[in-house]
């Protein structure tokens, strides 16, 4: 099938280097970034368009755009990487939109479209017959968003905690291993690239909020808004606050959490037994779920990262073939 | 609490009765002969959990039946919840928000421990809170979040929930 890419970026160039090293079957015929375009329906060579970006920064011809691309129809699935836009979401949810009512299959990685506007995606893509697939919006590489739906089908979900912010875990890992300070584990996260030089959204929670709205809207039937997230960040937390959950064999961490029946969404640090499972270390990412007939599931891996996160494209591409695959 | 039984056969069975006819759960029952007393009588020590608002009901038949309620022990509060609170703790005013729990009936603060780095840095607290029922528990705590949120104070609660 033929891919395009919009939004070049780490995630779309993981994703190209990864399409590039190996056969999945898939031919990219259409990359665009935020100042230039290729389009070239008989496929393009991966490497060679990461080369160029290299270069000079472009990934094809200045003056193409996205819009460019959905015009040209030459594709079936378009892969959507740009930044994300909490606020509303654009530009990516009209280009979203635009692309399935056209009939195409859409793969995205990004939460804004996906926590703002899924429902009138979800029905825009249901009217054309098209798929819109999200995996890699929640917790990188781990499979959450498809665990949930097909893995867990059928199942009742009674709870869902989970550390889905690498940012703010490797803050307070570091906090509580050496001691630091928070705004000294700040730094160092910052220093080793974990963190932007805006933080906040990781580290006030809303991060986390976003994909709790997108995990609690799409997949357990709820209907939630950032507003209605209960959000409290890990900016206050004391060194003296990790020793003193430590004298009691706990530690803290920022957790996400959704109890379906009590319509109640929130993030929050927490204290938490050290040998829970979701302690874990460093970026990782955790979710537990508790569902009716399962009982407790927990998911750990990498939560962010471009070739963790291509790996949740890739997933998304090759069901959309698997399952509901037109052309070739 | 402590219950003076006469020394017959009977007796006990009669006095423990009442407790789970109201629903009560018997904990442990300490008796003991005091070879000192003179009087026909014996002691018996008992720890019980009791539905809310019974423990009147209960004395009340206990005297009925003629065993003498000497002491009333403590109420048990069975629930316990660990949690940290972050903020200007002392400037704004610490026995008010410990008394915010004391004061509701069904919940206290059992234990405080906090940490004071630098005057004006924000202070660290663990605190014990203990209530009657989970319920009370999930009340106690959501009293504390409002008055903390009130005061810019942080509360870090268990992941587990009640202990």
């Amino acid at each position: 099938m033929r891919i395009a890419i919009i939004g070049f970026g780490a995630v779309g160039q993981g994703l190209a280097r990864v399409l590039a090293a190996d056969d999945h079957g898939f031919s990219v015929t259409a990359i665009a970034d935020s100042k230039s375009a290729v389009i070239a329906p008989e496929g393009l060579d991966p490497d060679t368009v990461l080369a160029f970006k290299r270069e000079t920064g472009l990934c094809g011809t200045a003056g193409l755009a996205a819009s460019d691309i959905l015009a040209s129809g030459a594709f079936d699935i378009l892969v959507e990487t740009s930044p994300t836009n909490a606020n509303g979401g654009e530009p990516a949810t009209s280009i979203i939109r635009s692309a399935l009512s056209a009939g195409k299959h859409v793969v995205t990685s990004n939460k804004g479209p996906i926590a703002c506007a899924f429902q009138a995606l979800q029905e825009t893509a249901d009217q054309s017959g098209a798929h819109l697939m999200y995996e890699a919006t929640v917790a990188g590489a781990v499979p959450i968003v498809n665990a949930l739906r097909s893995g867990l089908a059928g199942n009742s979900v009674r709870s869902l905690h989970g550390i889905l912010n690498g940012t703010c875990n490797y803050i307070l890992t570091r906090m509580r291993d050496e001691g630091l300070t928070y705004s000294q584990a700040l730094q160092e996260a910052r220093d080793l690239g974990y963190a932007e030089a805006d933080p906040t959204y990781d580290v006030q929670g809303i991060d986390t909020a976003i994909k709790l709205v997108i995990l609690a809207n799409t997949i357990l039937g709820m209907n939630v808004d950032l507003a209605d997230v209960e959000i409290n960040g890990i900016d206050l937390i004391t060194a003296e606050s990790l020793t003193l959950a430590e004298d009691q064999g706990a530690t803290i961490r920022l957790i996400g959490e959704i109890l379906p029946e009590k319509n109640q969404v929130r993030v929050s640090p927490r204290l938490i037994p050290l040998d829970h499972p979701l302690v874990v270390d460093g970026t990782l990412n955790a979710i537990s779920v508790c569902c009716d007939l399962a009982g407790p599931v927990t998911f750990i891996g990498k939560g962010a990262g471009p070739i963790p996160t291509a790996s949740a494209i890739l997933a998304d591409l090759i069901l959309i073939r698997n399952c509901h695959g037109r052309g070739a | 609490m402590k219950l003076e039984l006469k020394d017959t056969p009977g007796q006990l069975l009669g006095a423990l009765k009442p407790i789970s006819d109201i629903g009560g759960n018997i904990i442990t029952i300490i008796h003991q002969r005091d070879p000192t007393s003179t009087a026909n009588t014996l002691t018996v020590d008992v720890v019980l959990e009791l539905p809310e608002k019974k423990l009147d009901t209960l004395i009340q038949i206990l005297r009925d039946r003629g065993c003498g309620v000497i002491r009333i022990g403590k109420e048990r509060l069975l629930q316990k919840q660990t949690l940290i609170m972050i903020g200007h703790l002392m400037h704004t005013d610490l026995t008010d928000t410990v008394d915010q729990i004391d004061q509701t009936g069904y919940a206290e603060v059992s234990e405080l421990h906090m940490v004071m780095p630098a005057i004006n840095e924000p202070s660290t607290a663990k605190m014990t809170i203990r209530a009657v029922s989970p319920e009370d528990m999930q009340r106690a705590v959501a009293l504390l979040h409002s008055v903390s949120r009130r005061k810019n104070i942080l509360v870090l609660e268990p992941l587990e929930g009640v202990e």
